[in-house]
């Protein structure tokens, strides 16, 4: 790749450099190299099986990486445990809801939070106001096994900030969304970076939602980074609009 | 004969399987492992109490806190020792760990005691009745409902109201997602290891005072128990371990009482049928979970 970054990591993001990762033939991450700062939202799109939510599950500590190097705030994170990173400051949701479905919308959180070191008691507090911020205070003590579906990707959201994250990753957080979900979702979510100072990386299909939300898109294809750039100079990339959006843009 | 005396023991009958279900599912909930080694933990516990109230002078109330002690540091140390190295592998690695284990404390208590059953001193308490409206209660059950009412108390605040029980209460729910919020897996899993110790070294306690005798083998048939109570009452919750020892107890005394003396030694059979037609009806267990099944070490 040409636009690799220097190999001085940035103290104020999150640095990727050269990731891969391998499904013993398969090459699901193939050197992919980006940078995510503070206040930043950053699309990471891509066709189906183009290794988005790969990438996320390498950074995030789900699955070894190959090769490569992952720093926040220029503090090395590569193949850490999954608490070590999220005590370094990253968070994520996922494509698919894992909400803990025997506790309540608020447990939930609390879960984050005590998990960085709070007492049950601070914890609460910040549950409490961080269900606030996010809109959801009125389900608080509701079971999560019995939310609506978009409010469930809420919580998740909310889960997610509880634990004070430097970074969030969101995977595909508009899935399964109708118009007015995916608009509220868009509501929440664009305000987030700038108020908690932190860097997002949303994967999603919904382009609506990814052109009008994000900074800054990266485009992948078969593990490899095929473009970058605002989301007006990536419409432009022929190698991404036949990969991707040419065929979504036709098919629209 | 359903009396009084009937009801008391059956609740007190109840209180040890519930105690005993409930050290197994604590471990089964996060890790989704049946840790086979748990009845040698009973066996553990009874080896101390034999130890110690043969050889020390020790008061029998701090022997039988140690007993529940050693029952605790032997969970802890499988753990460290044989499950923990092959956590990350797969569940079935687990589970043959847990036989291995199993067999080991049992081998090593036929070497370094012995085959033969010994006699284990019990304290005056366990041989004494108390008067109750009328009918002769054996202190032993009054004692084993007071345990396990006061850890079921225990138990509940911990995972109520402190920072270990939410988080064992979300391990339990979604493992892989507690650990990804920033929860150490080792601690749980470490906490987990170490309740399920001290249900076995508190069950250890209580039904040796039954036979009096400790053997290599006694952990056996309170695992079976213990496994029998879960799958009737649900694996996945810790309401359904404590349903399902009341529920074995009361059918196995009910057995007791309605068989005819010719059938009374096939009790466990006619248990079994009853906890198949369980099965049918709610494959589940009695009280169902909504949480996730899969794992991930």
């Amino acid at each position: 790749m040409s636009d690799i970054p220097s190999a001085e990591p940035n103290h104020n993001a999150l640095n990727i450099q050269g990731l891969c990762k391998y499904f013993f033939g398969l090459r699901a991450l193939d050197g992919v190299s980006f940078s995510l700062s503070r206040g930043e939202i950053l699309g990471l799109i891509g066709p189906n099986g183009s290794g988005k939510t790969t990438l996320i599950n390498v950074v995030t500590g789900l699955l070894p990486a190959t090769s490569g190097q992952v720093f926040v705030d220029g503090t090395e994170i590569t193949n850490k445990k999954p608490y070590q990173i999220a005590y370094a400051g990253l968070a994520r949701t996922f494509q698919t809801i894992r909400l803990f479905r025997e506790l309540t919308v608020l447990e939930n959180v609390e879960v984050a939070a005590v998990s960085m070191g709070l007492s049950r008691k601070a914890a609460r507090q910040r549950a409490i106001e961080i269900l606030e911020e996010i809109g959801i205070s009125r389900w608080s003590e509701m079971l999560a096994s019995v939310l609506p579906y978009g409010l469930e990707r809420r919580v998740e959201i909310a889960r997610a900030l509880a634990t004070q994250p430097k970074f969030l990753f969101l995977d595909e957080p508009a899935a399964g969304l109708n118009e007015d979900e995916s608009e509220e979702l868009l509501q929440v979510l664009s305000s987030i970076p700038a108020r908690k100072n932190l860097g997002m990386l949303i994967v999603d299909h919904d382009m609506r939602l990814i052109m009008r939300l994000c900074n800054r898109l990266h485009v992948l294809n078969f593990g490899k980074t095929i473009g970058m750039g605002t989301p007006e100079e990536v419409r432009k990339i022929p190698a991404v609009l036949q990969a991707y959006l040419g065929k979504t843009v036709a098919g629209v | 004969m359903i009396n009084l005396e009937f009801i008391i023991n059956t609740i007190s009958l109840g209180s040890l399987y519930a105690m005993l279900a409930l050290g197994l599912v604590i471990i089964y909930g996060i890790l989704r492992l049946v840790n086979f080694a748990y009845g040698e933990l009973i066996m553990v516990g009874g080896y101390t109490l034999y130890l110690l109230a043969s050889f020390s002078p020790l008061p029998w109330l701090f022997i039988a806190l140690l007993a529940v002690l050693v029952a605790m540091f032997t969970s802890l140390f499988t753990e460290l020792v044989a499950f923990r190295p092959v956590r990350e592998k797969s569940l079935t690695a687990m589970l043959v760990t847990s036989f291995a284990v199993s067999t080991l404390l049992q081998n090593g208590a036929l070497l370094i005691i012995s085959p033969r059953a010994r006699a284990v001193v019990l304290p005056q308490i366990f041989q004494t009745s108390v008067m109750i409206a009328g009918t002769s209660v054996p202190w032993r059950n009054i004692l084993t409902i007071l345990t396990s009412l006061v850890m079921l108390v225990l138990l509940t605040l911990l995972l109520r109201h402190t920072v270990l029980g939410i988080a064992l209460r979300a391990a339990a729910d979604n493992f892989t997602m507690t650990r990804m919020l920033g929860v150490p897996a080792n601690t749980v899993i470490s906490a987990a290891f170490a309740i399920s110790g001290i249900m076995a070294g508190l069950v250890s306690i209580f039904w040796i005072s039954r036979s009096a005798t400790v053997t290599p083998a006694l952990g056996a048939p309170p695992l079976l128990v213990a496994f029998v109570a879960t799958v009737i009452g649900g694996m996945r919750s810790l309401t359904g371990a404590v349903v399902g020892g009341f529920v074995y107890a009361i059918v196995i005394s009910l057995l007791g009482v309605l068989l005819p003396p010719g059938l009374l030694e096939f009790r466990e059979a006619f248990m079994f049928v009853f906890v198949i037609i369980i099965l049918l009806f709610r494959p589940q267990g009695l009280i169902s979970s909504k949480t996730s099944v899969e794992r991930v070490g």
